[in-house]
């Protein structure tokens, strides 16, 4: 139970993500700064970026993120940066290296497939030959007369 | 004593539902009327046991009882009496005991509605739904009893979480249940049509009633979840790709396709093993969805107080209904001829599609919840799949889905002519692509996401339309024939045109909001967008149990006063939790979303302020969607079929 309402403490903080001190004096950066943190994880939470989240780490990561654009890192090397230090769990979206291309290809893949099998199911349809063309079984049969003649 | 005989009536319901899962299966097996006959008595007992018991912990809720242990952990006497009754299902155990009691009720829905359903099937389908229960109920008994009693009691509880202290969360759960659990239905009959080898047209339409309702129920709590993260949370996010709301998602869209597949199968008796599949796959990913949330597998905001106990006795669950009804099923599958022939391009045809999309964005949609476990345990790399994979890796197929909707849907069965669907569309889609291209013109260079949603909102929307023109025929009279419309045709116009509002509002917002982050002295109006704030006043105040900051701004357009706001920041002492009370102006243009922080040292408050454009369009299209399939429900052919000779106004899951 204490860990629930610590988590939903966590959890139920963002009274706040983005400080008001924070933003930069730059527009262009600043709408940069923000598209870059959206897809930024915030490590302590669950499931929120650090332009959601209001705990410090993910103030920490979105001033550190604001220093490097500033700098001039351009928005792949602000992010390498990040990632070279916290590692790919921060990837909200991750990156289709190694094995992660087969999360990638899942859809398309999973659509060729169900493609494929749907379109040798349609074909037998559009062709075939019909089970309602089978004879009445003897039972059948026997039940039918049993509700014409009833 | 109230609680003595709640947990009384649970043991007793839990020996009613093993009688009523072995007695009719085996009088089905050997064909005994009066065995199979137990079924219904033994689904009302079971429901009314159940409910009795759910009462008995909700009068303790009601009472504030706080001997109770599961009182004390959720409950305060200061609290409102609505929250006081909805925290009877705002944690574990209630909620297990909430999600039984629906398990019953739809078993008893088929035992007084399902008249007409032959006695052998009637007894399998509750034979199999009184399984279900079985699992669930030994589940509460024996891992999370919600009427456990404290040593001694303490003077007050420890406070509801304050999150769900709200009328919007108040019924999120109860609506999903009925989702989750309407499925169920679909389940027990797939199972009982397997053990009997048949399906048949009238199977479809037997079935597609309890999907629908599922489906119904399922759109309605994840549109009140969303919409309660919406004003609730602070940022005005209303989906967030969390395991969670997936687990939600999954079920919704096998439900849209099951209901999509069922009226082939009763229609055109094709489709058959696809379709039992869909019901058992729909199934579970419901499973699948309270596993997630019960056992703390992977992290969600959702998460309740979860043990591993829980989580490998869920699993148990799990594997053993959906794993026993694949089994089944690939013994039985063969024996589903298909009837129906029809074109290689047909509404037949159509609806495979929809249902191959359907799923695989269903199949997208776990891979990527999924992932982060398979990664951490295969491959050893920990890492994230997030809101931006979904939106890129989902979209697609949802697109691809709108873009074929109101096509396919002008087709006709058997053998359609691709010229004659498309040729009355030819104006809307002209029209549509004029309003998406009339939207990229405005937004100048902000991505395609706005013109496409409003081209596929605007397309589906019009689609609709002429699709009930063309049913209309030509000629006077025309207005008799739209009386004369059945109701399942309206069904369709409202779900379709529901979820190009959908489509549209979501696009809108996504594409177009505009957020702004200040330090806002007193008095000192500034600028978000075309209108102007202004911070009036802050005040504290008290309310029942918690303290409030709240303050006062006024909005205004062009000099003239629109509204004034109130954001509220709250702090609950009993739970130390904070929460934000957000203000928003609504209308269907557009939402003003204002949020108040703190105080800031140099003076002055920190406030947020977003323009969130065509939010309201998400909510009324789930809510036109909803509607449809509530109309489609009502329509004449179920009401038939759902028994209608012992009840007149038998429409099953109300």
């Amino acid at each position: 139970m204490k860990r629930l309402l610590l988590i939903l403490t966590l959890l139920a903080s963002p009274l706040w993500a983005v400080q008001p001190d924070e933003v930069l004096d730059d527009p262009a950066l600043e709408a940069r700064a923000r598209e870059l943190s959206q897809g930024l994880r915030c490590l302590v939470c669950r499931n929120e970026s650090i332009d959601e989240s209001n705990a410090s780490l993910a103030r920490d990561l979105r001033i550190l993120l604001r220093e490097r654009l500033v700098a001039g890192d351009s928005n792949e090397e602000a992010v390498d940066f990040i990632v070279s230090r916290y590692g790919e769990y921060v990837l909200l979206s991750p990156r289709a290296t190694g094995a992660n291309w087969l999360l990638w290809g899942a859809g398309p893949l999973m659509l060729l497939l169900a493609g494929g099998l749907g379109a040798v199911y349609l074909r037998g349809r559009a062709r075939g030959k019909t089970a309602s063309e089978a004879p009445l079984s003897p039972e059948e049969e026997a039940r039918l007369r049993d509700i014409l003649d009833g | 004593m109230i609680t003595e005989l709640g947990h009384f009536a649970l043991v007793l319901a839990f020996g009613v539902a093993l009688v009523q899962m072995v007695v009719p299966m085996w009088g089905a097996w050997r064909g005994r009327a009066g065995w199979m006959a137990v079924a219904e008595p033994a689904a009302a007992a079971q429901f009314i046991l159940i409910a009795l018991s759910f009462g008995a912990l909700m009068w303790a809720f009601i009472t504030s009882d706080f001997s109770l242990q599961l009182v004390v952990a959720n409950s305060h006497s200061a609290k409102p009496m609505l929250y006081k009754i909805s925290g009877t299902w705002g944690n574990h155990e209630g909620s297990m005991l909430l999600w039984v009691l629906i398990v019953a009720l739809f078993g008893a829905m088929a035992a007084w509605f399902g008249g007409n359903l032959p006695p052998r099937l009637r007894a399998r389908v509750l034979s199999v739904q009184a399984a279900i229960g079985v699992a669930f109920l030994a589940f509460i008994l024996f891992t999370s009893n919600p009427f456990l009693r404290m040593d001694t009691p303490p003077f007050d509880g420890q406070d509801l979480n304050p999150l769900l202290q709200d009328p919007g969360l108040a019924f999120h759960p109860p609506f999903l249940y009925l989702g989750y659990v309407g499925l169920s239905m679909a389940f027990s009959f797939a199972v009982a049509a397997l053990i009997e080898g048949r399906v048949d047209a009238a199977w479809g339409r037997w079935v597609r009633p309890w999907t629908l309702a599922a489906w119904v129920f399922l759109t309605i709590g994840i549109a009140l979840g969303s919409w309660w993260a919406y004003y609730e949370l602070g940022w005005g996010g209303f989906w967030f790709w969390d395991p969670v709301e997936n687990a939600s998602f999954m079920p919704w869209l096998l439900a849209a396709a099951l209901l999509h597949s069922a009226i082939v199968v009763e229609k055109r008796e094709s489709l058959k093993s696809w379709t039992i599949l869909l019901a058992i796959l729909a199934f579970g990913f419901s499973l699948i969805g309270t596993f997630i949330v019960r056992s703390g597998l992977l992290t969600s905001v959702h998460a309740f107080a979860n043990d591993p106990e829980r989580g490998v006795f869920i699993l148990a669950i799990l594997g053993f209904f959906t794993g026993g009804a694949l089994v089944l099923y690939s013994l039985r599958a063969s024996a589903l001829e298909a009837k129906g022939v029809f074109g290689l391009l047909s509404r037949e045809t159509a609806l495979v599609v929809n249902n191959l999309l359907l799923a695989v964005a269903c199949f997208v949609v776990f891979v990527g919840t999924m992932w982060p476990l398979v990664a951490e345990m295969f491959l050893d790399r920990k890492l994230s799949v997030g809101p931006p994979f979904f939106n890129a890796a989902f979209t697609p197929f949802m697109v691809a889905l709108g873009l074929i909707l109101p096509i396919g849907s002008a087709m006709p069965w058997k053998r359609a002519k691709i010229m004659r669907a498309i040729y009355p569309l030819r104006y809307v889609f002209v029209l549509a692509l004029a309003l998406g291209g009339l939207a990229f013109a405005m937004q100048s260079g902000r991505g395609l996401l706005g013109p496409v949603g409003m081209f596929l909102g605007a397309w589906l929307i019009m689609g609709t339309v002429v699709d009930v023109m063309q049913r209309l025929g030509r000629g006077p009279g025309k207005l008799a024939r739209l009386r004369r419309l059945p109701r399942a045709d309206w069904g369709k116009a409202a779900a379709h045109g529901g979820l190009g509002i959908t489509m549209a509002g979501i696009a809108g917002l996504m594409a177009w909001a505009v957020d702004d982050i200040r330090v806002a002295q007193i008095d000192e109006p500034f600028e978000v967008g075309s209108y102007t704030l202004t911070l009036h006043d802050v005040s504290e105040e008290r309310g029942p149990n918690y303290l409030t900051t709240i303050a006062t701004l006024s909005l205004a357009q062009d000099g003239k006063a629109i509204a004034t706001l109130q954001p509220e920041k709250r702090f609950y002492p009993v739970a130390q939790m904070p929460t934000t009370e957000a203000a928003i102006d609504y209308n269907l243009a557009r939402d003003v979303y204002v949020v108040i922080g703190d105080a800031q040292d140099g003076g002055g408050w920190a406030v947020r302020t977003y323009i969130k454009p065509m939010t309201n369009w998400i909510w009324i299209g789930c809510a036109l969607m909803a509607l449809g399939g509530a109309l489609s429900l009502s329509d004449r052919r179920f009401r038939v079929a759902a028994g209608a000779r012992k009840q007149p106004a038998g429409v099953p899951a109300e």
